[in-house]
């Protein structure tokens, strides 16, 4: 459904986006991760035919970003959510809704019913004729969102959609999208919280200016770093962690009265571990497997960069 | 280009507007002040000395009678300032920008919105002042002054070419300014050259008779097609979201 072929973009001197290569399929969640300033907007601006590409391709179903007619037709089948709202805080709720369905060319009837069914969806409904200036941040969030439905566009870009909103907030928008997921829209969502893409992403592009790694959440966190085992001991000294360091080959870090020990298959080798320590001593009183979170993968392929 | 999708634009333009106390303000009080105010100028000026000449009255109700074309060229920087601005702070420009429409067909709506409720004031108030001005000036003149081709001219023809010469600076000055109030301050600008005009045939320079009137609007006709090439150069879309926001 987007397919992007060496994309880029320059700002003058600065290059905001290079050689991008891509695809998201139909009826797939595609977030982009990368710290601010990593291109992140930018991409989704030259998708949404909103700024021009320096060079490269980029399809979106089948019409091409950046030619004269297909920016138009681009723009007919996608539904954006950007990092502000843009909302028309003297309109009220269902102004702003109306006002975008019928940009969008949705015929009136058909407007009408999804302007209520999102709005009942988001549990603005009852505010609908309330102005925009007076909503909160939340609601507006979600009132942006409903924009982004109205036309029901096949394919999505939001551009971090829970960014600055309080965790129940957040937490509505997220399963908003969940939602949204389940009834196969294509999502493309640009994101600072990595949990969030955990949780809703089918594959995850991780972007500083180059795009540095693609993949679903579990490749990335099974090719990049390797599990860990977490043992507290009653007391850990140094005699016990050289001796252990003699016995096992595996990286050990101590943290406390923890030992933190890379494996890599830890069925195998934790059996091991722990009579290396209760052999020298050791009193084991608690061991914990530790999963590595998308964070570790983002913080360390960003630091790798660096 | 379809006009369509510009109505759309600026049918919510002038939503906006008449939902703003300092835009509905600027509409009425203009309008209002030269409509009924100036016919009681005409009414109570030189009333100890018996009122104003019959010879002096139609080179003053001429005068009055330019104020029109001085509001044609102010009201709608006001509005077109709102317009433009006003996406900046809302930064409702992404989204709309996003949607499926021209660059043309958003600036030709936003045009019209700045144009058409500045423009209907100033023919609503022109009627009132021309009703009030017939009423206080009949006696002394034996007739009634208004309509004329005067008027005419400036009310058909001079003020809504001022008016567009008006919106098209606001959209240049607009792209600049991050605030409506100074984009209006620096719009005014558009109007010194038709006070000038004014002053000029105030201290007898020029007479604003129908061949003089005929050559301001060919001059602002051309300042229009001018400034509509700036106008439509500094609206483009990646210009207006990188640099305008």
């Amino acid at each position: 459904m987007i397919t992007v072929e060496n994309l880029t973009k320059r700002f003058g001197e600065v290059t905001a986006v290079e050689n991008l290569t891509f695809k998201v399929e139909e009826g797939e969640v595609f977030g982009f991760l990368g710290p601010n300033g990593a291109g992140k907007t930018t991409t989704i601006r030259m998708l949404c035919c909103l700024i021009s590409k320096t060079s490269g391709e980029a399809r979106i179903g089948d019409y091409q970003i950046g030619k004269g007619t297909d920016s138009l037709q681009i723009r007919k089948m996608i539904g954006l959510v950007p990092d502000n709202v843009g909302l028309y805080s003297d309109l009220s709720a269902f102004e702003n809704l109306d006002f975008y369905g019928k940009l969008y060319e949705c015929p009136e009837m058909l407007r009408r019913e999804n302007i209520e069914r999102f709005l009942k969806m988001l549990g603005l409904w009852d505010r609908k004729d309330a102005r925009v200036g007076s909503f909160s941040k939340g609601m507006k969030q979600k009132l942006a969102l409903a924009r982004s439905l109205v036309h029901e566009p096949k394919m999505l870009f939001m551009d971090e959609p829970t960014a600055n909103l309080d965790p129940e907030s957040a937490k509505m928008v997220r399963d908003f999208i969940l939602e949204l997921k389940k009834q196969g829209r294509t999502i493309f969502l640009n994101t600072h919280n990595l949990d969030e893409a955990q949780r809703i992403c089918d594959r995850i592009g991780i972007l500083k200016t180059k795009l540095l790694t693609i993949g679903s959440p579990e490749q990335l966190r099974e090719s990049l770093t390797r599990p860990k085992t977490e043992i507290r001991l009653a007391q850990v000294n140094e005699a016990l962690v050289s001796a252990l360091k003699k016995l096992i080959p595996n990286k050990i870090n101590v943290s406390g009265d923890k030992l933190i020990i890379d494996v890599t298959d830890p069925d195998k080798e934790n059996p091991t571990i722990i009579a290396a320590i209760t052999l020298n001593g050791g009193q084991v009183r608690e061991v914990t497997q530790l999963v590595p979170t998308l964070e570790d993968v983002y913080l360390q392929i960003v630091k790798e960069t660096e | 280009m379809r006009i369509s999708k510009a109505w759309i634009v600026a049918t919510k333009d002038m939503r906006v507007f008449i939902r703003k106390r300092y835009t509905v303000y600027s509409l009425v009080l203009f309008p209002l002040i030269v409509g009924v105010g100036l016919p009681l100028v005409l009414r109570f000026a030189g009333a100890r000395h018996g009122g104003l000449s019959s010879a002096r009255l139609p080179i003053i109700m001429n005068a009055f009678s330019f104020f029109y074309l001085i509001g044609a060229a102010t009201l709608p920087t006001v509005l077109a300032s709102y317009s433009l601005v006003g996406e900046k702070i809302e930064k409702s420009l992404e989204p709309l920008l996003a949607a499926p429409i021209t660059d043309s067909e958003l600036l030709v709506g936003k045009s019209i919105a700045a144009f058409i409720p500045p423009v209907a004031a100033i023919y609503i108030s022109s009627i009132v002042f021309m009703v009030l001005a017939n009423l206080v000036t009949h006696n002394t003149l034996g007739y009634s002054y208004f309509p004329n081709w005067t008027i005419g001219l400036i009310l058909l023809l001079l003020a809504p070419l001022s008016a567009i010469l008006s919106i098209e600076w606001s959209v240049i000055v607009s792209s600049r300014a991050s605030d409506p109030r100074a984009a209006q301050m620096q719009g005014l600008f558009i109007v010194l050259p038709i006070a000038a005009i004014y002053v000029a045939s105030e201290v007898g320079a020029i007479s604003l008779d129908i061949k003089t009137l005929f050559i301001i609007s060919g001059v602002i006709l051309a300042a229009d097609i001018i400034l509509f090439f700036f106008s439509t150069k500094s609206f483009q879309r990646e210009e207006i979201l990188t640099k305008w926001t």
